[in-house]
């Protein structure tokens, strides 16, 4: 039995990932050998002595060679088993997956509200192209893309926290909150990085479609007389679809590994404050781990992005 | 009733002048301290605590990769977390009185030689077991392990044993130190049972609060510790401590009422920050200072006209001014200011000139080549800044000085005690000795600044069993000036510590030793 | 002649405003840098245009010379990864095959890990000066610049001129540069607005992270972090430097929009910080 192309596409893309994941484990694991200084170090900071540095090294098994290290890691990670962090002696799995579900809540609310806005605001300025709305929506993404986010975060926090107290500064989130609690914890940085995406996914929106809107078919929808908004929804943007969901991937994608400004500014527990806190100890299980789940996170969703540009276009989807 | 006495009256009630203070002034209003008594507002009357409330602190100086262990507690936000689930033996009062806490008593012999400290009875740990001198011996044997990462184990060096008599705790320590006791309260010395060995981050202590959950760097729950052996300790029913790295955002969850009290706050907002409605802001002077050091045993450091050069480049004043924004003191070049005890208020201050500078470096025949200077914001707050200031004075002065700012990540480990130039600081130790002892003696294990000099060592040692106080204060007058004429060190300035609490929180002592009480805010306040 | 539209002639005017006080910073900046001219945060005077910054030195000054860095390296940073992304996204699309293959798996490589982090492992190991910063932004962010480069030339190299030209027997290199490059100029010049912009930001941040360049040398991101304990305050002093980051962006964004209205191609990511 042959499998469908679409199948044995995404079978080749899987392998190809896996083999992007190891790969990026190789680099993760040769930048934390190249940056100066060791766990030890780190741990004892100002009060370490030759003697003290000396047993903890040997304690943590620094002194093993770093292939020895790193292939024992790997085995490890083989058999689902991410290890102890060296600078405070906890398991990494549970703490990891505590933080990305963090992660993935903090980016999975901010992309339920900014990726429907997005390609609402996209519709709405190609219905009005080139006049007041169109103009409106361009700069005001565009202002709120070009704040540093950390700005933006302080802007926020002062508005709508200090003066008005609308919502928490700090958007700590710990077991046993309940769910509304934590949506609200929340608030600020979701904000925040709404505005920090919307732009990018509003104006690739926009171009999409304008570049459909020169079609044949949609000129054909416009003879018949439809409505134009009923043309750019239900016409335009069907076909607009693989450039959208590309660029959409590549937000969710940056809300996921790329927000660690933001959670400083929010104290937030997700991954990248976890990850930059272990750089700094030179943790490397703790690192490794982080790096993996970073690379497959992207490694993933470009790979949802090629699928789903591929069933949308039939060109594609049934290839000579 | 004038205004000006209004005034005061209502600063005393919003916490900003202790009553000794508030009398004081008042004398200078022409009125009798007896009446100045009667006008005292309640919130200066002896009173009462009250209990219950979750008070949250939010807190520079917590990571992710924290442990419980408290020999390990190095930053801000670990050093509050041991003081609310620990005790030690004995606490250095905000007066610096010794006040015995888990010892009953304590004497040292006539030479200082042997210490007999008397384990209280019917102290319960955390787990339910009673705390025992055995406890007490197994923490400190821990701590002065050779192999320990304790970051006591430098003051636990003198100590050449430690015996169990019966309820007694004897040290006996290699040579004579009438400090010792002062030593033993420091915040890595909490006991634990079995002193921690097998289990050393188990955050199980005999304090008033109990440990309920932590994630670390982000959040350590507490509750009340219902059978804390000292009723007068620990009125709230919990804690909770927040990690707030963020200095922005740390003041701002304070104004919005989401934490009742933080630590450092930047001197630069803290006048804005005192104005804040529901904010006390509260500034200690203390013993803490930001120093550049050289390396006197690396060129062109080892030229000792270009230290002085650089010593009178630097504008000390602009630097409090500008850095601390008032909040602090010019140093002098020694590590030692009026915090301590015996200082000897006489000693010449250095003062800043160009010309003296440019002498200096004239005779000193450098060659002209950049002098670097290393540094991170995470030397000390605003070290970025005062690096600029320098060097903005030093070339005025004909000083070729550049910055090199490095990032903070490694800074510790890779700069620090490694670079022949760079900046640092120093929190402060509770006694003169142990202040040069840690980094200025000849064999001190943090010589940063490599300064080496029989003299001044003789000096500091003698002063060790010198009992009698004025000959020791001459000494240690000495000694500082060696280490300000020919030392590596440069103190701009001592750094007050700022801190800011809500203003429902009453009980408020100033305690000079560390941040937040000497992190005893949770122990000794109360919800008003 | 070509028209213009209003908002383009702003974005131009805006834009070369600002390329201009950069290049002419030496001239037209009243104080030095680093001088230290008055006390902390004073307020706009006739003095101080903009008032002092958190230590005292002129604030309209620094941002003149902080727009110089700012404005250098973000444009150097732009323009390499500019040079280097399309070339090899060019030649990846053009010669196809294992060439192809091992070029773009190793960009996918290098976009799998965050470049914020690539640029603090790079940053912490070599001594941050302004090349190596060109250099670390200008390659991370190629790969962004390789993907859209290769995706624009995936489509013109299979079209009949292109077939055409490669029938005669005309060298690879003459076809990128005089085949390739001129059809996919416009869908480049937009996305580099959005290129600058990020790299300006991407500065920024670094700056926040204290990594950026060098003091007492100025950054518009620095001058943020510099002043930003103000903000609550409501110290304008952080605010200036944002604005000028935002509005630099705006313009330069509405000069790509204009470009972009006159050609049909698509635009990279925010990923790229």
């Amino acid at each position: 039995m042959t499998l469908h192309p679409v199948a044995r596409l995404a079978a080749q893309r899987i392998a190809l990932g896996l083999l992007l994941l190891f790969a990026a484990s190789v680099l993760i694991f040769l930048g934390t050998q190249i940056l100066p200084g060791d766990v030890a170090q780190a741990i004892l900071g100002r009060s370490a002595t030759q003697q003290s540095l000396a047993t903890l090294r040997e304690q943590l098994g620094l002194n093993e060679p770093a292939l020895t290290r790193y292939f024992s890691w790997l085995a490890g990670v083989l058999h689902g088993d991410l290890g102890i962090a060296l600078s405070n002696g906890q398991p990494i799995a549970p703490a990891l997956a505590k933080r990305l579900g963090n992660t993935l809540f903090l980016a999975g609310a901010a992309a339920v509200i900014a990726v429907p806005l997005a390609i609402l605001l996209g519709l709405i300025s190609v219905r009005y192209l080139n006049r007041w709305p169109d103009r409106l929506i361009s700069a005001v993404t565009l202002a709120t893309i070009s704040v540093p986010e950390f700005l933006l975060g302080y802007i926020v926090i002062f508005f709508l926290a200090v003066q008005y107290q609308f919502l928490p500064s700090l958007s700590t989130v710990y077991d046993g909150m309940s769910f509304g609690a934590r949506l609200h914890a929340i608030g600020l940085p979701v904000i925040v990085l709404v505005l920090a995406v919307l732009g990018h996914m509003m104006r690739m929106t926009r171009a999409a479609i304008l570049n459909v809107m020169q079609s044949a078919y949609v000129e054909t929808a416009e003879l018949k007389g439809l409505r134009p908004f009923a043309i750019i929804a239900k016409h335009a943007l069907p076909n607009a679809v693989a450039p959208v969901v590309n660029v959409v991937m590549l937000n969710l994608a940056y809300l996921v590994v790329g927000v660690v400004v933001v959670e400083v500014v929010f104290v937030y527990p997700g991954m990248g404050q976890y990850l930059v806190d272990h750089v700094a100890k030179r943790d490397v299980p703790v690192v490794q781990a982080c790096g993996l789940v970073f690379a497959a996170v992207y490694i993933g969703l470009n790979l949802v992005a090629d699928i789903v540009s591929i069933l949308a276009n039939p060109r594609l989807r049934h290839p000579r | 009733m004038n205004d000006d006495l209004a005034k005061l009256l209502a600063f005393v009630d919003k916490g900003g002048l202790g009553r000794r203070a508030f009398l004081g002034r008042t004398a200078a209003f022409g009125l009798t301290a007896a009446l100045g008594t009667t006008l005292l507002p309640q919130g200066l009357k002896a009173q009462e605590a009250k209990k219950g409330g979750v008070v949250k602190l939010g807190l520079q100086g917590g990571e992710s990769t924290d442990t419980l262990d408290p020999g390990l507690a190095n930053a801000p936000a670990k050093n509050n977390v041991v003081r609310q689930w620990g005790d030690t033996i004995v606490e250095v009062a905000p007066d610096k009185a010794l006040v015995p806490r888990l010892a009953e008593s304590f004497e040292g012999s006539a030479d200082s030689v042997t210490w007999t400290f008397r384990i209280r009875k019917g102290v319960k740990f955390h787990d339910g077991s009673e705390m025992t001198p055995e406890d007490v011996a197994a923490t400190y044997r821990r701590h002065s392990d050779e192999n320990s990462k304790s970051g006591a184990f430098g003051i636990m060096e003198g100590i050449k044993e430690i015996t169990v008599d019966g309820d007694n705790v004897v040290i006996t320590l290699k040579s004579g130190n009438s400090d010792l006791p002062y030593l033993l309260a420091d915040y890595h010395l909490q006991i634990q049972p079995k002193g921690g060995m097998d289990n050393p981050d188990a955050g199980i202590g005999t304090g008033p609060y109990k440990l309920v959950s932590f994630e670390p760097g982000l959040r350590y729950v507490f509750e009340r510790f219902a059978d804390h052996w000292d009723p007068a300790r620990g009125h709230y029913d919990g804690v909770e401590v927040l990690v707030i790295n963020d200095t922005t955002a740390r003041t701002a969850a304070l104004q919005s009422g989401q934490v009742h009290a933080i630590n450092r706050v930047d001197p630069k907002v803290a006048k804005l920050l005192s104005r804040a409605p529901g904010v006390q802001v509260k500034s200690i002077p203390g013993p803490g200072h930001y120093v550049f050091i050289m390396q006197v045993d690396k060129p062109p450091f080892d030229n000792k006209e270009l230290r002085l050069a650089l010593k009178y480049a630097i504008n000390r004043q602009e630097m409090v001014d500008k850095i601390l924004d008032g909040f602090g003191t010019v140093g002098n070049d020694f590590p030692i200011n009026a915090s301590y005890p015996l200082f000897d208020e006489s000693l010449p201050q250095r003062e800043f000139s160009l010309e003296k500078a440019a002498e200096h470096y004239k005779a000193s025949g450098h060659d002209g080549s950049p002098i670097e200077l290393y540094v991170a914001e995470g030397a000390f707050p605003g070290a970025v800044d005062a690096a600029a200031l320098f060097q903005a004075s030093a070339q005025q002065a004909g000083i070729p000085l550049e910055v090199m700012r490095v990032p903070d990540d490694g800074y510790w480990a890779d700069v620090w005690n490694v670079k022949p130039f760079c900046a640092s600081y120093w929190s402060g130790r509770p006694v003169q000795d142990q202040m040069y002892s840690v980094p200025y003696l000849s064999n001190a294990e943090w010589n940063d600044t490599r300064f080496r000099n029989q003299e001044f060592d003789d000096l500091i040692i003698a002063a060790r069993a010198e009992l009698d106080e004025a000959k020791r204060k001459e000494m240690y007058s000495q000694a500082a000036m060696i280490l300000r004429e020919e030392g590596g060190v440069i103190v701009p300035m001592f750094n007050d510590s700022v801190d800011a609490i809500s203003e429902g929180i009453a009980g408020w002592i100033d305690d000079p030793q560390m941040e937040l009480m000497n992190g005893f805010l949770t122990q000794k306040t109360w919800f008003a | 002649m070509m028209r213009l539209p209003v908002s383009a002639l702003i974005g131009l005017c805006l834009t070369t405003a600002y390329f201009a006080a950069a290049l002419l910073a030496p001239l037209i900046a009243p104080f030095g840098v680093a001088e230290i001219v008055g006390q902390s945060w004073e307020p706009a005077s006739a003095q101080f245009w903009l008032g002092t910054d958190s230590i005292g030195r002129d604030l309209l000054s620094r941002m003149i010379w902080g727009g110089r860095t700012t404005i250098f390296v973000a444009a150097a940073a732009t323009a390499l990864s500019f040079g280097l992304g399309s070339v090899l996204g060019f030649f990846a699309a053009v010669r196809g095959g294992w060439v192809d293959q091992v070029l773009s798996r190793l960009v996918d490589l290098l976009m799998s890990i965050p470049s914020l982090i690539s640029a603090l492992v790079v940053l912490s190991v070599v001594p941050v000066t302004i090349p190596v910063l060109i250099l670390v932004m200008g390659i991370l962010d190629s790969t962004r610049v390789f993907r859209l480069a290769r995706a624009v030339a995936v489509d013109i190299a299979v079209m009949d001129y292109v077939e055409a030209v490669r029938l005669r027997g005309e060298k690879q290199g003459w076809i990128i540069f005089r085949e390739i490059l001129p059809n996919a100029l416009s869908p480049l010049v937009a996305e580099m607005g959005l290129r600058f912009i990020f790299a300006v930001l991407f500065i920024s941040t670094l700056s926040f992270l204290g990594l950026g360049v060098q003091p007492p040398m100025a950054d518009w991101g620095g001058i943020v972090k510099e002043n930003k304990e103000g903000i609550v305050y409501g110290i304008p002093a952080a605010l200036v430097p944002a604005l000028a980051i935002a509005t630099l962006a705006i313009s330069v964004n509405l000069v790509a929009d204009w470009v972009l209205d006159r050609t049909t191609s698509l635009k990279g990511g925010r990923n790229a910080r």
